[in-house]
């Protein structure tokens, strides 16, 4: 038994120098340009990526039952309300499979960026979601800059720094 | 009837440094993450009142999170014990214990694994428990597998009420290993597996185990290895239920084998009201030292009721109201009652005051408040 | 062959497969199809100081101990 236990070692140590493994799994990257979609928002009227070219669009794909997602609201929504008059628009594409429950919980958080709802998982499936939240940030032009993975504390700093960049182009 | 020797103590740990590498090693090219536990505060009231025997108390359990890395908990639990158990009232005299236990621990978020560490140490005047656990849990493959892996130390110390020169300690070691798989998007299953070691004096200084009828002191072994494999399955039916099986199978160096099987049925009745109605089976067979009633002396010797031959049926529920207002710092609050009714049915266990097979029934209550914030 | 060699030579291509095909497989149930997985009521033990002291209840009255406890995938979050 000895031999795998080498074996488990001598795999372990692999994996752990492979880098490349990760990037096997795909992902919407940045140069692409941004899918477009139309849904449903909270306001009732249909909203599109495409009425917003000229325009930073931020994508945040969130849950309700997301955890983390329910923390980076507020950041996002003072994210919001800064640059909005600059030029940015943030859509909150929600994946709930009731909507009534999202739209319930953006107004608990108070968030005032429009909520789009994405029921059927169209737009998740195009951006390939692979993480919840996902946050995916469109140039002017209609292209893809970042993707971020996930939510951290202290990300919205770097959300504002990008966005900055990409509201003096 | 033949001696029984003492069983041997089998090298119970696995390959774990070569696992340990495995799971650290894939945590490198993972996927997706892992998140902490949610912070919370929970305060228990639990009651139990069976076979002469009742016991109460409060419980306590907070956890709060920093720096989306780390999650530190605290622990209390109480049990006030009013015992005139069949074991006491047909050897002693009825008595009142009280056992504290206090806990602490901490975990550590670090990409997508969760390494947890934690203490625990129970006390009453005649049992010192000291425990230390080590848990890591890992998400695999975008988080549809999550392994995990535990080891817990725990060293005790064991006296006698009635002899102040009596002192006696046990050696804890368990191993545990678990997976955790998402078959569909309303379906996911477990196994986990756990092997445990004592080493020491593992009886109970007051209890006696009968030969011919005459009370003699108990003999065990002074190892005792266990092992025990679980199989788990939760399965979502949207959009209200959800129904749980659980089977385990239990096995140890003293000859004893159990089953254990559960399921349970959780409903949202509507928004504010959470119901989970539950059934559990045991079943075990008796050590190979245990008796009744022994016709002749033997090296280890036993009547614990504990390792004879029983069934046992628990049925019950769990209604949880969730409020639905509550101050703005909280994020869900919800009030539970829980209730389970036990019936323990013995076969080579006597009521020495009737001389049938023993049985009883058991109620256990919980009320308790949790706080999400 | 020596039987552990050959047991080796076995498991070789099946833990490599299993390491480096495992961090690319894709899940088949995305992170945004998770919401049944992540209720509450999906979670084998939603309230860890209740379902200590029922599992407490049971172990002091019984022989049987140990693999009760059990984590899994439910948020695919992060």
């Amino acid at each position: 038994m000895r031999s795998v236990f080498k074996l488990c070692l001598q795999l372990s140590i692999a994996c752990l120098l492979w880098p490349g493994a990760a990037a096997l799994a795909s992902e919407i990257a940045s140069g692409q340009a941004a899918p477009g979609f139309t849904l449903k928002s909270l306001s009732g009227k249909n909203l599109s990526l495409r009425e917003y070219r000229g325009q930073v669009v931020m994508i945040n794909f969130w849950a309700t039952w997301c955890g983390p997602c329910r923390q980076e609201m507020p950041a996002l929504n003072a994210l919001y309300e800064k640059y909005r008059s600059a030029g940015f628009m943030l859509f909150g594409v929600n994946v709930d499979a009731e909507s009534a429950n999202a739209a319930q919980m953006a107004g608990k958080l108070k968030v005032s960026y429009p909520i789009l709802f994405d029921t059927d998982k169209k737009a998740s499936a195009l951006y390939q979601v692979n993480t919840m939240p996902m946050t995916v940030l469109v140039d002017r032009d209609g292209k893809i800059r970042h993707v971020q993975p996930g939510y951290r504390a202290g990300y919205e700093d770097k959300y504002q720094a990008q966005i900055r960049e990409m509201l003096r182009e | 009837m033949a001696a029984i020797s003492a069983p041997s103590r089998r090298a119970v740990c696995p390959r774990w440094a070569g696992l340990a590498g495995l799971v650290v090693g894939l945590h490198g090219a993972v996927c997706a993450g892992a998140v902490l536990p949610e912070e919370r505060a929970d305060a228990m009231y639990h009651y139990y009142d069976g076979g002469g025997v009742r016991v109460t108390g409060p419980a306590l359990l907070v956890r709060k999170n920093m720096a989306d890395k780390l999650s530190v908990s605290g622990s209390y639990y109480a049990d006030t014990v009013s015992s005139a158990s069949i074991d006491v009232v047909t050897t002693a005299s009825p008595f009142k214990e009280k056992r504290s236990e206090y806990g602490a621990g901490v975990d550590y978020l670090y990409s997508d694994s969760l390494m947890s560490l934690s203490l625990t140490k129970s006390s009453e005047s005649d049992y010192v428990a000291d425990t230390l656990s080590m848990d890591i849990a890992q998400d695999l493959f975008g988080g549809m597998t999550t392994v995990s892996m535990g080891y817990s130390r725990g060293k005790d110390t064991v006296r006698d009420n009635n002899d102040p020169t009596f002192s006696d300690y046990v050696n804890r070691y368990q191993y545990r290993l678990g997976v955790s798989q998402i078959l569909t998007k309303t379906w996911r299953v477990n196994l986990d597996y756990e092997a445990i070691t004592d080493e020491g004096f593992l009886n109970s200084p007051y209890r006696s185990a009968r030969i011919l009828g005459a009370a003699v002191p108990e003999q065990y072994p002074r190892t005792r290895d266990s092992q025990a494999v679980a199989f788990r399955t939760v399965k979502s039916l949207p959009p209200h239920s959800a129904v749980r099986l659980e089977y385990r199978y239990f096995w140890d160096t003293w000859a004893i084998a159990a089953n254990t099987a559960e399921a349970a049925y959780n409903r949202y009745v509507s928004t504010a009201w959470l119901m989970e109605l539950r059934y559990r089976y045991y079943s075990q067979n008796s050590a190979s030292f245990y008796s009744d009633n022994f016709t002749q002396a033997q090296n280890f010797m036993a009547r614990d009721k504990e390792l004879s031959t029983f069934r046992s049926h628990a049925l019950g529920g769990k209604l949880t109201y969730a409020f639905q207002s509550h101050p703005s710092f909280l994020v869900k609050s919800t009030l539970n009652f829980a209730y389970d009714r036990i019936r323990f049915q013995y076969d080579d266990f006597t009521d020495v005051r009737t001389g049938a097979p023993y049985a009883f029934d058991a109620n256990v209550m919980q009320l308790f408040l949790s706080l999400w914030f | 062959m020596s039987a552990p060699r050959y047991r080796a030579v076995m498991l070789l291509p099946l833990l490599l497969a299993l390491g480096v095909g495992g961090c690319a497989i894709e899940p088949w149930v995305k992170p945004y199809e998770r919401e049944y997985l992540a209720d509450p009521i999906m979670n084998t033990s939603r309230d860890p100081i209740a379902d200590k002291h029922r599992q407490h209840v049971f172990d002091t009255r019984e022989a049987a101990r140990g693999a009760t406890t059990s984590e899994g995938g439910g948020c695919g979050c992060n």
